[in-house]
């Protein structure tokens, strides 16, 4: 049995890196062998697809427009929400658990229903195809989250600590950012983290509230793949890169991520 | 210096935490707030540290009203019942930050929080994070950062609580001097009795919510001014039973009863009183001059070290007995204890005790 376990986690592992690999296998071919032939390795190995996502403007600015709303959502949810949950967790104010309830239902609508409001919004006061439009829209499912994870971490945090640097002769603001946060790092970590990820991979609100000028990488894949036939090598190239950023954070926050799940109720 | 409650008042949440409390405290020796738990101590401390405000009445330092100053701007030390530090702090950090707060000059910081560290011992450890010192350590971080400024007021909730049983002995005896000689009015909340009288100075006894009295540790000892002090400053507790005055007589219940001459009840008009005696009036012994016999069946035997604890049944009351050395008592037969009468305190129906 013992001996068998390596062998069952190895087989899923497998598994699960399977759609993985066949991407990037096809992200190194040419179009033509991925519809021609059936092949486990690249049998004419190109960079070409590359090459044409560095260069083509249309490709790679749907990469910074991406980049450009995640790290502004990220950056807007946390400045929203680690308020937010300071006075979650440290005071009883009328209703105050209704409405942090209300908070977490706001991720239960999918995001389709809100996408027509935000639409109709945005274009009546001219924010539509921007960065920001798509920065604040995912707030909506963003700051729920980050103000949960959050509370979760600050309640672990004694109050105590709180009233010993206030005894101590920190000012509010002084204590917030010199004591209190360093002490939630993690937590503000993963929170950053989460944000990151759900506006990383949210397609439908970033599609409709951008035409041009913020348009996101996942939008420009779409209309490649009905414009130009098919460019399947193209877009597996693209593919791949859209997974590296997510890759890149999840490591900064890997030691945390168990707790974040748990809300930093662990 | 002096720190003045005035009738103050807190309330929260339609429970009324503290009653009225008014005293005057002072920075000779320490300031015993002596209750048990919920009594209300932790209240009046974070009133006196500013994180709560009154609902009614003021605080005053030195004449001055800071009823309505927070935290920050009352020059205010305090160290909790459980290790508070900065856990992302060194421990030196750690002990500067009251005066990194206050921008204290750096050669002057670094004078200071050695010679704070040198008074707790903790000069090895300036380097380390709090999580990598000992509870008795981490403690000392705490009161190396309440002595590192020179505060007006040091206010300790119950900072031996959590420590085991050598360290809280070792750090008890250190604490009288280390505040010595500093100006600072220094208090220190507690719910055991043997460490207000370790710690001397004065006391107030605290009891649901209300400041019972408050004066020099020893008298509130010997000479409670009611029945809930007497009771709050006794461990074990104090035995309680109603008594009668006829004539010259005090009787207790049916069977016992001694002569009300000499005693604090001498002059009173007849009638119902409450007699309290502390356990360590209660005594096993033989016969003696001054001592009432009474005799009751034993209910749990309690051997502490040289003492030996009785409790037993006294006219469907359960009673305390406290002495030296060791007895062999059974649970379940009878015994006569003798009370001395010496120690008997007596008190009116209201509570308020006679004195002769």
């Amino acid at each position: 049995m013992t001996a068998l376990r390596p062998v069952i986690v190895i087989l899923y592992i497998l598994f699960l890196l399977l759609p993985i690999y066949w991407l990037l296998n096809m992200s190194f071919k040419t179009t033509n062998e991925i519809l021609g032939s059936f092949s486990l390795f690249p049998q004419n190995f190109t960079l070409e697809n590359y090459a044409t996502i560095f260069t083509d403007p249309t490709w790679y600015w749907g990469y910074i427009n991406s980049l450009i709303y995640v790290s502004l959502n990220t950056v807007i949810s946390l400045a929203a929400a680690l308020p937010a949950a300071y006075a979650f967790s440290r005071y009883r104010f009328l209703g105050d658990k209704h409405l942090f309830f209300w908070l977490l239902t706001n991720r239960m609508a999918p995001p389709a229903v809100f996408a027509l409001p935000f639409f109709q919004l945005y274009s009546a006061v001219e924010l539509f195809d921007t960065h920001i439009a798509v920065a604040l829209a995912h707030c909506l499912f963003n700051i729920p989250l980050a103000v949960w994870i959050l509370e979760g971490f600050m309640s672990s945090v004694p109050r105590e600590l709180d009233e010993t640097a206030f005894v101590d002769g920190y000012s509010f603001p002084h204590f917030f950012v010199r004591i209190f946060m360093p002490n939630i790092g993690a937590g503000i970590g993963v929170a950053a983290f989460f944000c990151f990820m759900f506006s990383w991979v949210e397609m439908l609100l970033a599609k409709t509230l951008t035409a041009v000028e913020a348009k996101p990488i996942a939008a420009t894949m779409t209309k490649t793949a009905s414009s130009a036939g098919y460019e399947l090598g193209l877009l597996a190239a693209a593919g791949c890169l859209t997974i590296i950023p997510g890759a890149f954070v999840i490591y900064f926050v890997r030691n945390y991520i168990a707790k974040g799940f748990a809300l930093g109720r662990v | 210096m002096t720190l003045e409650f005035r009738s103050v008042v807190k309330r929260s949440k339609g429970e009324t935490l503290i009653h009225a409390a008014s005293f005057t405290l002072a920075p000779t020796g320490f300031n015993v707030l002596l209750g048990a738990t919920n009594a209300g101590k932790t209240t009046l401390i974070k009133l006196m540290a500013g994180l709560d405000r009154p609902t009614k009445g003021e605080i005053l330092l030195n004449g001055k009203d800071l009823t309505r100053l927070p935290p920050q701007r009352r020059n205010v030390s305090l160290v909790h019942q459980f290790f508070v530090n900065y856990p992302h702090l060194s421990v030196f950090e750690n002990i500067a930050s009251p005066l990194r707060v206050a921008r204290v000059p750096g050669a002057d910081i670094r004078r200071r929080v050695h010679e704070a560290a040198e008074l707790l011992r903790l000069t090895p450890f300036l380097e380390r994070r709090p999580s990598a010192l000992s509870g008795g350590q981490q403690q000392r971080t705490a009161l190396a950062r309440a002595i590192v400024k020179s505060s007006d007021l040091v206010l300790l909730d119950e900072p031996l609580a959590n420590l085991d049983y050598k360290l809280r002995e070792e750090l008890r005896d250190q604490l009288p001097r280390l505040f010595e000689g500093r100006g600072a009015i220094v208090v220190y909340a507690t719910s055991e009795p043997s460490e207000a009288l370790m710690l001397g100075g004065h006391t107030a006894t605290v009891s649901q919510g209300r400041v019972t009295q408050f004066g020099p540790t020893a008298t509130l000892y010997r000479a409670p001014q009611d029945l809930e002090t007497a009771r709050v400053f006794s461990d074990p507790p104090i035995n309680v039973a109603p008594i009668r005055k006829s004539g010259d007589r005090l009787h207790l219940g049916d069977s016992v009863a001694w002569p009300a001459a000499g005693t604090a009840l001498a002059t009173v008009p007849d009638g119902a009183y409450t007699v309290g005696v502390k356990p360590h009036f209660v005594l096993p012994g033989g016969d003696a001059a001054g001592t009432v016999p009474v005799t009751g069946r034993i209910q749990i035997t309690e051997l502490s070290g040289s003492e030996s604890i009785a409790h037993f049944d006294l006219d469907g009351r359960s009673w305390v007995s406290q002495s030296h050395g060791i007895h062999p008592y059974q649970v379940g037969d009878l015994h006569t204890f003798h009370i001395e009468i010496r120690g008997c305190l007596y008190f009116r129906p209201d509570g308020t005790r006679v004195t002769a």
